[in-house]
């Protein structure tokens, strides 16, 4: 019984100190005064701010873009690169492997340093300073790494022969790696391109390295205004931001489970098709 | 059966890649739509003139920019940092090419040092006419030719009504052991040393190593009494009454006071320091010409109103002063008494012993 209890306990415990920050942040981001440390009532102000202030939007507007586009074009070269390092011998597959493992061990602000480096030094050849390119370049360099790894895993449990089997029957290899490999693999592909975009959204130090005049992203714009403190206007973005990832959250969800339900009914009705015959 | 259920699962597997390719399109759409009327900072910019900003956070009334771009047809790509260090090394790194940038004093007196300034050339800002004698020619560009001041204020200590009784007007009551763990000190070498300096009497540009080793001293038998070396979270600290006396900027003052009635800013008698932001012109700026208009712009009167409205700091502009209203005005906080003022000194670079400053406040943390 008392076992039982301290469970529940523990839970509660754990969820609490997960999710009180945000609540208090949601709280407010309602809050009249500008201060952190008491309420001067309820109001709507800092949302009615938020959708005027041209800097934020544009903040938001460079963060979800580089967002999408890395972690789409981090997915796609990560998981080729998967899948040729799975196919390669043992020792090239060795080295190749813990070659992507170092920049994710790397400190992010070694990895931002060199990149600002290599990126005006090659300023000179390419003419392209430091911008907004740049910062996508930045951030699709370090999220291949954590597609490889997270396809990786899914590749190793691929049965070797079904992809043979899959030429027996006659597919060319395109279609074989669109028709079996791929599928196969896609949760693990789904897994390293959320988590790309999520590195994406939140990475600060490399994008604060490797962006220049015009391109600033929501981290950077947030972190500037430490000396002022915090606008209540971050509060009520990410109020905003908080809610859209739970409203995704439960649609997929929804999903999962009708799809879950409509299974049922084709098991349900299979069964009754074979009673029959 | 087998078949069916991994069929089924493979299915749900698409459908989430389906839902979340569907989302990520939206975005993108809507975040085309919404940067269509804001982002025009790469390329595009149909020979529109373009001007390049680099401000503190939160540091200016946004619609500013919007009146400047319309008035002129300017384009300005306004960008943002947290402190003076952050904007050096993104300008010495040779990556931007910010045309106009708001540092502070010390920090201009470096970048003048190094040769990162351009002149700036006085005739296209008539403006600067409005800006307070006093505040013009100081130790970090004593010739004024590279700097337009465009807020600046004083260092000094709030207290808490409440739970202070002794009258406060002097560094000393810092060192007062009645106020042991209520008192935030900031975690700043430079100023934390500097009204040290001060309570003793020395200037607080003070490159003397005795007095210097004076100043460790005190502070070393301070810390006992601090209860915290503050960044920024001074001000919400204050406000929530978790301490009786901090260690702060008058700008900020300003801000807590009015959130918190029960506090109160002084200037100490012995006198401070007096800090500038001042608009600079950055070496290799394009389009100088576009960055004088700006500069002159932000000094006219009513401009200058709107920013120091927002900011809640204290303008250098005389026409704009008289147009503040009387409590602003009356307010010792953001406008103390000339005879205060006259005793508040502009950071110099220590230059040749700014390590002994490193060291002596990494002595007093550490011990």
């Amino acid at each position: 019984m008392v076992t039982r209890i301290l469970k529940k306990v523990y839970l509660y415990l754990v969820f609490l100190f997960l999710y009180a920050p945000i609540f208090v942040l949601v709280i407010y981001s309602f809050n009249d005064s500008k201060s952190r440390g008491h309420w001067g009532g309820f109001t709507l102000k800092w949302y009615a701010a938020l959708f005027q202030d041209r800097e934020i939007a544009q903040a938001v507007y460079h963060t979800v873009l580089i967002a999408i586009i890395s972690s789409v074009v981090a997915t796609i070269i990560g998981t080729a690169a998967a899948i040729g390092i799975q196919n390669m011998k043992k020792i090239n597959k060795v080295i190749i492997l813990n070659l992507s493992y170092l920049p994710v061990l790397n400190p992010d602000i070694v990895t931002g340093v060199s990149l600002m480096i290599l990126f005006i030094f090659m300023k000179a050849f390419t003419g392209v300073g430091l911008g907004f390119t740049t910062m996508l370049l930045a951030h699709i360099t370090f999220n291949i790494p954590y597609v490889i790894l997270s396809v990786m895993p899914k590749l190793k449990q691929l049965d070797k022969n079904l992809y043979e089997a899959a030429l027996d029957l006659g597919a060319k290899p395109g279609y074989a790696l669109r028709k079996v490999i791929i599928p196969e693999i896609m949760p693990g592909i789904i897994t390293g391109f959320l988590l790309a975009f999520t590195l994406s959204i939140d990475d600060f130090v490399i994008s604060f390295f490797t962006t220049g005049s015009g391109v600033s992203n929501l981290s950077i714009y947030i972190y500037s205004m430490a000396r002022r403190g915090i606008n209540p206007k971050i509060n009520a973005l990410s109020t905003i931001m908080f809610v859209l990832v739970l409203i995704l959250l439960i649609i997929v969800n929804l999903r999962l489970s009708k799809d879950k339900e409509n299974s049922k009914d084709l098991k349900v009705n299979s069964s009754l098709k074979r009673r029959e015959s | 059966m087998k078949k069916l259920i991994k069929l089924v699962k493979k299915n749900t597997i698409w459908n989430v890649a389906r839902v979340i390719t569907a989302v990520l399109v939206m975005t993108l759409i809507i975040g085309s739509f919404a940067g269509c009327n804001n982002q025009s900072s790469d390329g595009n910019t149909g020979g529109k003139k373009v001007l390049k900003v680099y401000n503190w956070g939160d540091y200016i009334d946004e619609s500013v920019i919007d009146d400047f771009e319309e008035k002129y047809g300017i384009e300005v790509i306004y960008d943002t940092f947290a402190t003076n260090e952050d904007m050096y090394v993104k300008i010495k790194s040779g990556g931007s090419d910010y045309d106009v940038a708001i540092p502070s004093d010390y920090m201009i007196e470096r970048m003048i040092d190094e040769g990162m300034l351009e002149k700036i050339n006085f005739e296209n800002v008539p403006n600067f006419k409005y800006i307070d004698d006093r505040f013009k020619n100081l130790a970090y560009d004593p010739t004024n030719e590279y700097s337009v001041p465009y807020m600046w204020g004083t260092l000094g200590i709030i207290y808490n009504k409440t739970m202070v009784d002794d009258p406060v007007d002097s560094w000393e009551i810092l060192w007062n052991e009645k106020y042991a763990k209520q008192i935030f000190m900031l975690d700043s070498s430079r100023d934390s040393i500097g009204i040290t300096l001060k309570k003793l009497g020395y200037s607080l540009n003070s490159r003397n190593e005795k007095e210097l080793e004076e100043a460790k001293q005190e502070l070393i038998k301070q810390k006992p009494l601090v209860l915290s070396y503050m960044g920024d979270d001074v001000k919400d600290a204050m406000i929530a009454g978790q301490a009786a006396l901090a260690v702060v900027w008058s700008g900020d003052a300003v801000y807590m006071k009015w959130e918190n009635s029960d506090l109160e800013y002084v200037i100490p008698k012995e006198g401070s320091n007096l800090w500038f932001d001042s608009m600079v012109i950055l070496k290799g700026s394009k389009n100088k010409e576009a960055a004088e208009l700006f500069i002159n712009y932000m000094c006219d009167p009513e401009v200058a109103l709107k920013n120091t409205k927002y900011i809640g700091y204290s303008t250098p502009n005389t026409e704009t002063k008289k147009m503040l209203d009387e409590d602003i005005l009356n307010d010792p906080t953001a406008y103390p008494p000339d005879e205060l003022l006259e005793k508040c000194e502009v950071f110099e670079s220590v230059k040749d012993v700014v390590k002994l400053y490193d060291r002596i406040w990494t002595e007093v943390k550490a011990s």
